[in-house]
């Protein structure tokens, strides 16, 4: 499978990127990581990147890295359909403090207007 | 991190804090408590979560299976939380809690189903921003989702107001002082 994983800063993301990569790995997929920067999360674009190519590294998995600039939904949106993707892969959603599940917006942009398959790692 | 949320400018209530008796509208005699901390509450709230039908959860919450209602209550029972039950003789029938969030609360109400449609929410949610506004509590946000109709306008009818209604969950906020008598 073509999958495109998009990361942010937000911890959500990191365990996206480990999960992902861990199938990747197992199922043979072909990786192609975006890094979407959303502002305002933990990590900045760099350290994001270099988690990136640390868990490639690790895994030994070879992997696209891509940057997003604009809109990280739209974009990630129109990468997917416009370079025949069979997914995109997000994290799950952040916890409040009470521990409610928040998507983020890129979320859910991606989810309400993709037309390929979204997976959301829990 | 907390993000910069948006709050009435006017101070709601004044609440009446607990403890308070009432008779809910089918005739069962509730008294809301705060949590005082006790092994046997924390018990009656992991059987009440445990009992929770699972098409009532909101967001996540409760979680579905015992270890992780334990994970949550311990969260949510924290040094700093202010927690309502709502008790029905020995069974805890609603709780509600108020988590800290850098400088507001956030909140979350539950009752059990068999309670629901009695007005226990509505006590359950006077009582816990009265312990709240009595403990120094300024500012209580939380969010719901649109479809909620019952939290929905449980919140409304408590004084909320909607402060973001651009994602699938809607944020509502509540002020209960200026903290203009703070340190007095
Ligand atoms: C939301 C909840 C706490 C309300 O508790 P409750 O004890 O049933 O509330 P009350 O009987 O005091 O009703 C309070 C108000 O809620 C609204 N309400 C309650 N049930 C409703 C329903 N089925 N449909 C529409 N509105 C409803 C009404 O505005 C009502 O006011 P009214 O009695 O003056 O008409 C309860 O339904 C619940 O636990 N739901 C599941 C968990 C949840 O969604 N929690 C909120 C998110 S954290």
């Amino acid at each position: 499978m073509r999958i495109l994983l998009g990361i942010g800063g937000a911890d959500d993301s990191l365990q996206a990127l480990a999960r992902t990569v861990e199938r990747a790995v197992e199922a043979g997929d072909e990786l192609t990581v975006a890094i979407i920067d959303e502002g305002g999360t933990e990590r900045s674009v760099e350290e994001i990147e270099s988690a990136v190519t640390e868990t490639l590294e690790e895994n030994g998995v070879d992997a696209e890295i891509r940057y997003v600039a604009g809109d990280p939904g739209s974009k990630l949106v129109d990468v997917a359909e416009s370079e025949g993707y069979d997914r995109i892969v997000l994290g799950g959603g952040t916890t409040s403090p009470m521990g409610k599940i928040q998507l983020g917006s890129t979320a859910e942009f991606v989810l309400l207007n993709s037309h390929v398959s979204v997976t959301l790692v829990r | 991190m907390s993000r910069n949320r948006r709050y009435p400018d006017e101070i709601a209530g004044p609440f009446e804090s607990p403890p308070i008796t009432f008779e809910d509208r089918d005739g069962r005699e509730i008294d809301i408590r705060a949590h005082d901390g006790s092994d046997e509450e924390y018990e009656a709230l992991a059987s009440m979560y445990d009992a929770f039908d699972p098409a009532d959860r909101a967001q996540g919450i409760p979680p579905s299976e015992e270890r992780r209602i334990r994970e949550w209550l311990d969260n949510i029972l924290c040094a700093e939380c202010l927690n309502v039950v709502a008790w029905d003789g020995q069974t805890a029938a609603g709780h509600a809690t108020l988590v800290p969030d850098g400088d507001a609360y956030e909140l979350a109400i539950f009752v059990l189903q068999a309670y629901q449609e009695a007005g226990i929410g509505t006590h359950l949610m006077k009582g816990l921003l009265g312990y709240g506004a009595e403990s120094g509590v300024e500012k209580v946000w939380l969010t719901v989702e649109r479809w909620n109709k019952a939290a929905v306008g449980l919140y409304k009818k408590i004084g909320f107001e909607v402060s973001d209604s651009e994602s699938f969950e809607m944020e509502m906020g509540i002020r209960l002082s200026d903290g203009s008598d703070e340190g007095g």
